[in-house]
């Protein structure tokens, strides 16, 4: 549809001038409106990291430089013991969820079968339902097949670190197959045939062409699914057993109590750690 | 002729491949994902023992329960209401945010990403904390108003701070999704546009608007579903005066005594089933064009 | 054995669901021959190729190479090696990995791969960049990388995927005449798969015209572009005007037709014809005669009357649309063998004139 206006008719120059201050204008605004959402993002992740290393034991006032925080923190056996917990979650998930993701990435790039949809929603529904209703479920689940396990062997077994990170692997997984299938979707099928051409077989096909170019996607889908494995709470609130304690929910069982430096250092310390891992995952892609 | 039965051959090979590559992911998913999610179905139609034990007997008391008493009915009101809330106010903050972004010289880009990107990659329970330092009775603010007079306001544990906290932690996974979008939209479409005839209130609800459209959809998928099942924004900052589903889902999974898992169960299918048919029906309504 | 063939296909074809892409397609390739496969996009011909080098098999039929059936044999068992449309080289590889990578798979021990790496890089003139990256070359650079890449495995028969279609016009005919004189030196069968039927001109010794899955013509440039044996290779190749009519009489070689307007050529048949069948006669536009004036001792069949309609300079040529009595245009276009600025030596649009085809430089064809 053609609309004509009157606007057509105002002469050219005096319409484009206007035109340009306008813009001039706008982005004037929006720049401004963009340092101000920048700073509403980032002054409390400041505060935070800043009433760290204060005197005072509420951590809320500024009395002065101390480390103090960060010494009590490591010797702290119970945060220590959380914090360690977690990483070994976080590894374990993470190399588990990375080959079952790139292998699923693989079949669902490389080949047209019937149910294909139903597993592409399958691979979808992890990421678009609740962490808590995965929660529940899980923990459902695990007591489930506890109750059968002690009822066949007599064996009597509790949540631990090992649900946790069968719970993790669970929903990393299909994070771990999108970020793996985008750079198997941008892979150029033809290298493959030329590799073939040249002589080569299947498997030095994919050892030499393949993996090493969808490498950067499998490193990007693992970084997330450490991170994930990282900052999950609420499935690691669930899952884990008594006296198999993860930092998030150590974190969380002590913010609910009060707000204190130790808590402080704490999240300055997986802060430092979460930016790091941006950084990683950024020079990785940055590299294709 | 000889070339069927290799057709047939590379066919079975290719089976071969590809059932290698499937089945240990797809068994992993339909064995700790899509099984589990059954047996909380299976849970919700069976009875709560007096101990918290879940007692094999049919019953459909538990959704007859969720359907009727105010205290379930209002907090799935509040949870849809406050996740339609922050959702709207995210997309409103996160659109010229994401513009910017895209409008940007393409070596800011970068950088301006990244720093949307730490916050999405930093830990949801940290940053929500740190609004505690901020808003609570002897924080940083009330310090502030303190200094010039005004007594201590209560600020933490009231809807309000609910509200920014949530808007607080789910705005960078609305952003994300709209640079992607917007970083694909072609500009010169704006002037097209505008060359015919179009004011820039015209051009952007008719060209930029529907075209960014699939960015939006996801970006509101990604606040709303952890939004819908939050309970730790309002307990940290909301003080956990009022219930959220996911408030309630906790206590009758892991705090009550004794704890009600049929009911529990339910709960999480009901909200399992609203949120998936509103994501459905959004999607349908959003990607058309896309196609 | 051999029998002097590279390639034979036994009556192909190649369905992708409902479509037939090859459509019993069978031609033989001679050793050393430049074999070109000509044909619009979609014709079946870059599927032939992919049949070839086993990335696609076939839904009937045979591929030899060399007398072998290759049916069961996966690509990368195959003599042959291809370069790509866009050249796919290994962009995490150096140059010299891209070009070694097929010796490599061969297991060939180091000391060989370096000495045919450097006959290789020479022979395309790639000396000096054997460290870079694929990204950091020239589309003509990386052209050479590609070929070096081929045919350092010495392959039976080389593949090529109209490998000159990413490169700009200079670089293109620069490219043929050194693809042309590489074949020759390396006396390897080449087939060229392109869409450019000057470029199938220039650098074949046969070429095989396809259409709709199916070959055409298969000829030297000569007889393909002389002797056309179908309209739409007529058509295809070069520019030609049609007129259509009825063969109303045949004698040795050639027939005459007459439109329904009562206009009478004579051509030459392939064929033999017979009388009343509808028929098309082609005649290129620059084996047109334009003249003032009716010669006297004019052949009535093939002289006929006309009005200039346009005319276009194009520095060599001068090309002039005339109309004929019955309304129908004709192509005719006439070397420029003067250099001058006289507008008289020219046509001028409106001007009378006489155009004739005589009958050894026109084709009656009747499919």
């Amino acid at each position: 549809m053609i609309e004509a206006t009157p606007q057509t008719q105002v002469r050219p120059q005096a319409r484009a001038a206007a035109g340009r201050e306008r813009i001039t204008l706008g982005a004037f605004s929006l720049s401004a409106y963009a340092v101000a959402l920048y700073l509403f993002l980032y002054i409390p992740i400041v505060i935070l990291v800043i009433f760290s290393f204060t005197r005072d034991e509420f951590g809320v006032r500024w009395t002065g430089f101390t480390l103090e925080w960060y010494v009590r923190l490591f010797n702290d056996a119970r945060m220590m013991g959380a914090a360690l917990n977690t990483l070994y979650v976080a590894v374990a998930s993470t190399v588990v969820s990375t080959i079952l993701g790139t292998l699923t990435a693989l079949a669902m790039e490389r080949f047209r079968f019937r149910g294909r949809g139903a597993v592409d929603s399958l691979l979808y529904l992890p990421i678009v339902i609740p962490e808590i209703v995965m929660a529940v479920a899980l923990l459902a689940f695990s007591a489930l097949i506890f109750e059968i396990i002690r009822l066949v062997t007599g064996i009597n077994m509790r949540r631990s670190l090992t649900t946790v990170t069968l719970a993790h692997i669970a929903f990393s997984i299909s994070f771990v197959v999108i970020v793996v299938r985008t750079s198997l979707k941008n892979f150029d099928m033809r290298l493959e045939e030329a590799a073939a051409d040249l002589g080569a077989d299947r498997w030095r096909i994919f050892w030499r062409i393949t993996f090493p170019l969808i490498l950067p996607g499998i490193v990007g889908g693992a970084l997330l699914a450490f991170t994930l494995s990282l900052d999950d709470f609420i499935i690691s609130l669930f899952l884990s057993g008594p006296g198999t304690s993860l930092l998030p929910v150590e974190v969380y069982n002590k913010v609910r109590r009060a707000v204190t430096p130790e808590i402080n250092a704490i999240s300055t310390l997986m802060l430092l750690l979460s930016m790091i891992l941006v950084v990683l995952s950024q020079m990785v892609q940055r590299r294709k | 002729m000889a070339p069927q039965p290799l057709a047939d051959e590379l066919k079975r090979r290719d089976r071969t491949r590809l059932a290698g590559l499937l089945s240990p992911g797809l068994f992993y998913l339909l064995v700790f994902f899509a099984l589990p999610l059954v047996i909380i179905l299976l849970y919700s139609f069976l009875t709560n023992g007096p101990r918290g034990n879940v007692v094999w007997q049919f019953t459909l008391g538990n959704y007859i329960d969720l359907f009727t008493r105010s205290i379930y009915v209002n907090a799935y009101v509040r949870s849809i209401v406050i996740s339609v809330q922050t959702t709207l106010i995210c997309l409103l903050l996160g659109y010229p945010l994401a513009l910017f972004i895209a409008r940007s010289p393409q070596a800011w880009r970068v950088p301006l990403l990244i720093l949307i990107l730490i916050p999405f990659w930093t830990n949801f329970l940290v940053r929500i904390y740190a609004w505690q330092i901020i808003l609570a009775n002897n924080g940083l603010i009330n310090n502030a108003l303190s200094a010039v007079g005004i007594g201590p306001m209560g600020l933490l544990y009231t809807e309000g701070a609910t509200l920014l906290g949530l808007v607080y932690g789910e705005l960078p996974f609305m952003v994300l999704p709209l640079y992607a979008a917007l970083d694909r939209f072609d500009f010169n479409l704006m002037e097209a546009a505008a060359d015919l005839g179009a004011n820039r209130r015209q051009a952007f609800m008719r060209v930029m608007l529907p075209m960014t459209m699939p960015g939006i959809a996801a970006g509101s998928v990604l606040v709303f579903v952890p939004t819908i099942g939050q309970f730790v924004v309002s307990e940290l900052l909301g003080g956990a005066k009022v219930d959220y589903i996911g408030n309630l889902l906790q206590r009758l999974f892991l705090r009550s005594n004794p704890p009600n898992w049929p009911l529990g169960s339910a709960m999480a299918v009901i909200m399992m089933a609203v949120l998936l048919g509103l994501i459905l029906l959004y999607f349908r309504s959003t990607t058309e064009e896309d196609r | 054995m051999s029998d002097g063939n590279a390639i034979e296909l036994r009556d192909i074809v190649k369905r992708f669901g409902d479509v037939t892409a090859v459509d019993h397609v069978s031609l033989q390739i001679r050793d050393g021959e430049f074999f070109s496969m000509l044909g619009p996009s979609g014709c079946g011909k870059t599927t032939c190729l992919r049949m070839i080098a086993g990335f696609e098999y076939p839904s009937s039929g045979q591929i030899m190479i060399h007398g072998r059936e290759m049916a069961t044999i996966p690509p990368h068992q195959r003599p042959v090696n291809t370069v790509f449309q866009s050249y796919a080289l290994f962009p995490h590889m150096s140059v010299a990995e891209n070009v070694t990578f097929g010796l490599e798979m061969k297991r060939l021990p180091k000391s060989e791969i370096g000495t045919r790496l450097q006959q290789a890089m020479d022979l395309v003139r790639l000396g000096g960049y054997a460290d870079r990256r694929p990204r950091q070359l020239s589309g003509g650079q990386q052209q050479r990388v590609a070929l070096a890449r081929a045919l350092i495995n010495q392959p039976e028969v080389l593949l090529l995927d109209e490998p000159l279609s990413a490169l700009d016009q200079k670089l293109r005919k620069e490219m043929q005449q050194e693809l042309k004189s590489l074949q020759e030196r390396v006396g390897i069968t080449f087939i060229f798969v392109t869409h450019d039927q000057e470029e199938a001109l220039t650098m074949s010794d046969r070429i095989a015209v396809m259409s709709q899955g199916k070959v055409l013509q298969i000829g030297t440039p000569t007889e393909i572009y002389e002797r056309p044996n179908c309209t739409f290779v007529a058509d295809f190749i070069g520019e030609t005007n049609f007129v259509e009519g009825k063969v109303i009489a045949n004698g040795g070689d050639f027939a005459t037709i007459e439109t329904p307007s009562g206009l009478r050529l004579r051509g030459f048949t392939p064929r033999p014809v017979s009388v009343g069948t509808t028929a098309t006669l082609s005649v290129r536009p620059e084996k047109i005669r334009i003249a003032a004036t009716c010669a006297p001792d004019a052949d009535p069949t093939g002289t006929l009357s006309a009005r200039v309609e346009r005319v276009t300079y194009i520095g060599s040529d001068t090309r002039i649309t005339v109309r004929l009595s019955d309304e129908r245009t004709l192509d005719v276009w006439e070397q420029n063998t003067l250099s001058t600025l006289d507008r008289d030596a020219y046509w001028q649009p409106g001007e009378a004139a006489y155009i004739s085809v005589t009958p050894n430089n026109a084709l009656v064809l009747t499919e």
